[in-house]
């Protein structure tokens, strides 16, 4: 795990590298984070994969938040962590919300780390970002047809209203008589 | 016993006590009801109580309802036993359309009855959107006292009320399954005895030409079985004396 000036040294090396693809970061917990923006995911990643000295050649998680009603509103987490000197940071890719009838992009990582590809489907799956470049973007565990992203903040929560015997008579066409 | 040992009021007091006389309805439904056979079909947790209602510390095989077949085809009860995904939904529908009439389904447990804690877009809120459920049986999970009570009530229902069935509450009369060829005409054995619900005919009308010859040959042989055997008619034998 790198500490708090470890990461600002690493974040200093990849915006002289790429510059302006780091905008931040942030320690808490003793965990180191870097935040992205959804153009500059596949450079930074590649970077911290093969850059002498980073190595971080693995794949650990990749997931996803929803910050609502903070903006930018969405997150892809990118989990790395380098097994020689067991050290891991968390790459936090920003995306914004486009909008009701758009989807968020950003770019897929199954070219850096081939394990991406399920957890990016499941990510699409439950929030609706799209990745580009992704081999086979389809949902993975909802069914098929099902419409609507369920791990969003503004999905609603909770079933269907159950009928009960006291209570099935407010519901019209239910009982023979109604 | 051998013909001509008893006379007429003895035989009619032995017939008297010895056969019993009931409607077929009675006798299917007794049979129906004493053996319900559930499919081997674990959906969560309550599935560990269903497993250990066939225990021999509860012991359902005294109600006829320890057989778990792992084919629907020989099922004639299916036992939701936990929370039903919306993945799970037709995989059930399926094996309940693949169970042969008459078929019953038990809702075991607060998570396939209304969705119990799993108020989420993964779980069916109710099993009852999907296949017609007979008995309720509530708790988290319930005990497997509480699912053998539960098998008990739907074994009255068959053997006292067979009308409170789920085509009566769903208005679900005609969608026994079948081939509607064979259905047209034929008694059915649900419906057999009661008057049809839905204005269907059940039963032929008028007997054939057929039926009518068959009817009176068997009423030629029942006579012939009542005529008084003469002395040297009889079969011989040790009782032979006793008539």
């Amino acid at each position: 795990m790198p500490d708090a000036p470890g990461l600002e040294l690493i974040a200093h090396e990849i915006n002289t590298r790429h510059e302006g693809s780091v905008l931040g970061t942030t320690y808490d917990h003793e965990q180191a984070a870097l935040l992205i923006g959804p153009d500059s995911a596949l450079k930074v990643l590649r970077y911290l994969k093969e850059a002498p000295g980073q190595e971080y050649s693995f794949l650990a998680s990749l997931h996803a938040a929803d910050y609502l009603p903070r903006t930018p509103r969405f997150a892809v987490h990118y989990e790395l962590l380098n097994m020689a000197r067991v050290e891991r940071l968390r790459v936090k890719c920003l995306i914004e919300d486009p909008g009701e009838d758009r989807l968020p992009e950003t770019d897929s990582v199954t070219g850096i780390f081939p394990t991406a590809e399920f957890h990016e489907r499941e990510v699409y799956d439950f929030f609706g970002i799209v990745f580009r470049g992704h081999p086979d973007l389809r949902r993975i565990l909802m069914p098929e047809d099902y419409v609507g992203w369920p791990q969003r903040r503004d999905f609603p929560v909770g079933g269907d209203p159950v009928i009960f015997t006291n209570t099935e008579d407010e519901i019209p066409g239910w009982t023979k008589g109604s | 016993m051998q013909r001509g040992i008893l006379d007429e009021e003895a035989l009619e007091e032995y017939v008297q006590e010895r056969v019993i006389t009931t409607t077929f309805d009675k006798a299917v439904a007794w049979a129906r009801g004493n053996a319900m056979w559930p499919a081997t079909f674990g959906l969560a947790c309550c599935a560990i109580e269903m497993m250990s209602m066939v225990s021999a510390r509860y012991d359902t095989a005294r109600y006829g309802a320890e057989v778990f077949r792992a084919s629907p085809r020989q099922a004639d009860m299916l036992i939701l036993s936990g929370r039903v995904s919306i993945k799970m939904a037709p995989v059930i529908r399926r094996i309940y359309d693949q169970m042969l009439e008459p078929k019953w389904v038990i809702s075991m447990g607060a998570c396939s009855s209304s969705g119990g804690m799993f108020a989420n877009y993964a779980v069916v809120q109710g099993a009852d959107k999907f296949v017609p459920v007979d008995i309720h049986v509530p708790g988290c999970p319930p005990r497997p006292e509480a699912l053998m009570y539960g098998i008990l009530k739907l074994r009255n229902k068959i053997l006292g009320e067979p009308d409170l069935g789920w085509r009566d509450q769903y208005e679900g009369h005609g969608t026994e399954e079948g081939l509607r060829s064979e259905r047209a005409g034929a008694i059915s054995v649900e419906r057999a005895g009661s008057a049809p619900a839905d204005g269907r005919l059940v039963g032929t009308a008028t007997p054939t030409a057929e039926q009518l010859a068959t009817e009176a040959r068997m009423l030629a042989a029942a006579e012939d079985a009542q005529r008084p055997i003469s002395d040297d008619a009889g079969v011989p034998g040790p009782d032979r004396d006793l008539a």
